[in-house]
């Protein structure tokens, strides 16, 4: 194991770099050129053995992995924002494929107003397209989500593609000391990837079909039992990594003083660091302050998060994202996990950090006041109780 | 080696049980190509007619293995396929795509562009039918001048089709791609020898074959092939190949048919005024005029 000074898309390609992919396929888009960049350097000076494919778009991007995918090749690819959007047809398709192709996502606003720096509105307009959803909080996160991912998407009762998303900017271009693993350790972690749905010449298969009223469902259901399935094979990836890397994660959500928390504030990505050393101050002041860390939005933690908020007075889900017309995503995720745990507890939406806004760690204090004083609803930061852009 | 011909051709079926229409030119022409490619073939179809009627599950078509791509991602999934399959070590097959006019010329002309640069060792053949038969006859970018369809219906106001066929051969040519070729389902024999050929040849290869529709065009069902000929025989369509940088002609009708007699025979264009067969019948000329100036001529049989 070396110890390194990386960013986050620097690691996360370290991560991909020793997860071997066969075929990498990918376009460029700010922030997340850096990984397929670092990939090429990889490929060039022999560090990584694979195909790198210069497709000329997103769309063949992901169509390229599938068809790498649909013979058995492992595939990768990695956008971000309007590259994401623009691959949508592809997303669903190869999750209705089972392709267990891994992309990182570098987590960007979505035009318009053009914008490129982070908010989450891009991953999560995607949420219901098939794809595991993993939002990692810092460098050495991402590197052993790359691993991880592949680890997961590629479990035969799994066989799903897998989006891991780095905050823009904020994570991707950070640097961060991250213990880089030996190869070594990588190979004992990660199995051959052994598909055995594949085009296989000696066995001939037709993939990719049309499925009538029939039979849909059932396909359907298969997918959905797949991505559900993935709860159980990540709780088992994460104990062979401990094992051998010896980094604990918890699941699909990270929890921080939660035990005794009156008010919780619920999160996901890179602002974990922040609202950790927010909720230390405040339980300095004899507040009770908690915080969950949504890692998967898909599979949802719905059962964590409930069991964790059972004994709170009220929620805050913070999120760098709006569903136009209605509420943050994942603030409905939350409520629909508490409602069919039969919690009934006061929650608050709070949309923060669009388009890159800085979130401080005066304005996570704020939250928690807002919370302890009964605000209810759905609150767009910065905004004034007049719907005046304030700061 | 003796070029494949129809009684050289292997006994084996690719593609069979599908629902194509009687008549089909397209499922024609997947089948002929099947067969000289052979059973180590992997076939990306994009959304269209070939892969609506072969892959219905649990009805799957294709003897060989074979995958639906999106739309526009026929040539992009090729590129996976190659490159996947190289990467697992394994050399010995053909990747092979079958695309629609739409397919080709219009959705998926960014992908397939994409691979030619790249120079992929892939085979791409469009069977074009000009039109979107498999949403109901809509113009394309084939589409040629006159013809009616649905998005082009032939009224008072507007005779079909405005705009002339998109010449996509020459575009993929000007890539420089190593092998390009058109064809008909009307000479097949000319078809056979260049599919082989093709599947010779190291990098991108694109094959553009005529395939009538006898539902899209209004023609019986029986007329498929003597159309695909005719459409030859009166100078509408050419049977070129591409090949170093150099255009070769490979069959020059001694004298041509009788365009209106092509025309007049489908429904599609049967509302055509004379003056419109007489501007068809220019704009061939025209084009035959840049034949004989840039493309060599050479028969091979
Ligand atoms: C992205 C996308 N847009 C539109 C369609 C609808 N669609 C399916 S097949 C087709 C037409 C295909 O035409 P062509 O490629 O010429 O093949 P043909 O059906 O004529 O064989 C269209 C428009 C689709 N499947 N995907
Ligand atoms: S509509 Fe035309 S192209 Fe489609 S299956 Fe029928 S004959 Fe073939
Ligand atoms: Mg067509």
């Amino acid at each position: 194991m070396a110890r390194k000074f990386l960013s986050g898309n620097e690691a996360f390609a370290e991560g991909i770099r020793l997860s071997k992919p066969q075929v990498i396929s990918a376009y460029p888009i700010t922030p997340q050129t850096i990984v397929v960049e670092k990939l090429s350097e990889m490929v060039e000076n022999g560090s990584l053995k694979a195909e790198f494919i210069h497709v000329e778009s997103e769309h063949s991007a992901l169509s390229c992995a599938m068809g790498a995918s649909a013979v058995g090749a492992r595939a990768f690819t990695a956008t971000s924002s309007q590259g994401l959007l623009y691959m949508a047809e592809c997303l669903t398709y190869a999750a209705g494929g089972r392709f267990p192709i891994v992309m990182m996502n570098a987590n960007r606003s979505t035009a318009l107003p053009w914008n490129i720096y982070g908010d989450q509105r891009d991953s999560l307009s995607q949420l219901d397209c098939g794809w595991i959803q993993v939002y990692a909080k810092d460098a050495q996160e991402a590197l052993d989500l790359a691993l991880m991912s592949y680890y997961v998407a590629e479990h035969r009762e799994v066989s799903t593609p897998f989006m891991v998303n780095l905050d823009g900017f904020v994570l991707t271009h950070t640097y961060e000391t991250v213990d880089v693993p030996t190869e070594e350790q990588a190979n004992r972690f990660l199995p051959a990837f052994e598909s055995d749905h594949k085009l296989d010449l000696d066995h001939p298969c037709n993939l990719a079909f049309s499925a009538g009223p029939e039979h849909n469902s059932a396909f359907k259901y298969k997918e959905h039992v797949g991505i559900l399935k993935a709860k159980g094979v990540v709780a088992q990836a994460e104990e062979k990594f401990a094992e051998i890397f010896g980094r604990e994660y918890t699941g699909l959500t990270e929890n921080y003083r939660i035990k005794d928390a009156e008010y919780v504030l619920v999160t996901l990505g890179s602002i974990f660091g922040l609202a950790k050393e927010t909720v230390d101050r405040l339980r300095e002041r004899g507040q009770k302050a908690g915080l969950i860390r949504i890692r998967y939005m898909r599979p949802f933690p719905a059962e964590e998060i409930a069991e964790a908020v059972r004994n709170a007075k009220a929620v805050a889900v913070l999120e760098k994202d709006i569903s136009f017309g209605y509420e943050g995503t994942v603030y409905t995720n939350v409520n629909s996990a508490l409602q069919k745990a039969g919690i009934s507890l006061p929650t608050v939406n709070f949309i923060g950090g669009l388009g890159g806004k800085n979130i401080s760690g005066e304005d996570i204090e704020e939250i928690f006041e807002e919370l302890k004083e009964g605000y209810r609803g759905v609150k767009f930061m910065g905004i004034g109780g007049d719907g005046q852009w304030r700061r | 080696m003796a070029a494949m011909t129809v009684k050289t051709l292997s006994e084996d079926e690719f593609f069979y049980g599908h629902k194509a229409c009687a008549g089909c030119g397209g499922s024609l022409a997947l089948r002929i190509a099947l067969k000289v490619l052979g059973e180590r073939s992997v076939a990306v179809l994009p959304a269209g007619c070939m892969s609506a009627v072969g892959f219905n599950f649990p009805q799957l078509c294709f003897g060989n293995n074979a995958i639906i791509s999106t739309f526009a991602g026929t040539a992009s999934m090729l590129t996976g396929i190659e490159a996947g399959l190289r990467a697992r070590g394994i050399t010995d097959f053909h990747a092979v795509g079958f695309a629609g006019d739409g397919g080709t010329a219009d959705i998926g002309i960014q992908a397939l562009s994409g691979a030619i640069d790249r120079n992929d060792d892939i085979l791409y053949i469009c069977y074009d039918n000009e039109a979107y038969m498999n949403t109901g006859i809509q113009k394309s970018s084939l589409t040629p001048f006159g013809a009616k369809t649905t998005t082009t219906p032939a009224g008072k106001n507007i005779r079909g089709n405005l705009r002339p066929k998109k010449n996509m051969f020459e575009i993929i040519a000007a890539h420089g791609i190593p092998y390009a070729a058109t064809a008909s389902v009307g000479y097949l024999d000319d078809y056979m020898r260049k599919v082989e050929k093709a599947s010779k040849i190291k990098g991108t290869k694109y094959i553009h074959i005529i395939a009538p529709c006898p539902t899209g065009w209004g023609i019986a069902t029986d007329e498929t092939v003597e159309v695909a000929r005719e459409v030859v025989d009166c100078g509408l369509w050419y049977l070129a190949e591409y090949e170093n940088g150099t255009f070769i002609l490979n069959h020059r009708p001694e004298q041509f048919e009788d365009v209106e007699h092509y025309l007049r025979r489908q429904n599609r264009f049967r509302h055509l005024t004379d003056e419109d067969v007489q501007w068809i019948r220019h704009c061939r000329d025209e084009k035959w005029r840049a034949i004989h100036e840039n493309f060599k001529e050479k028969t091979e049989r």
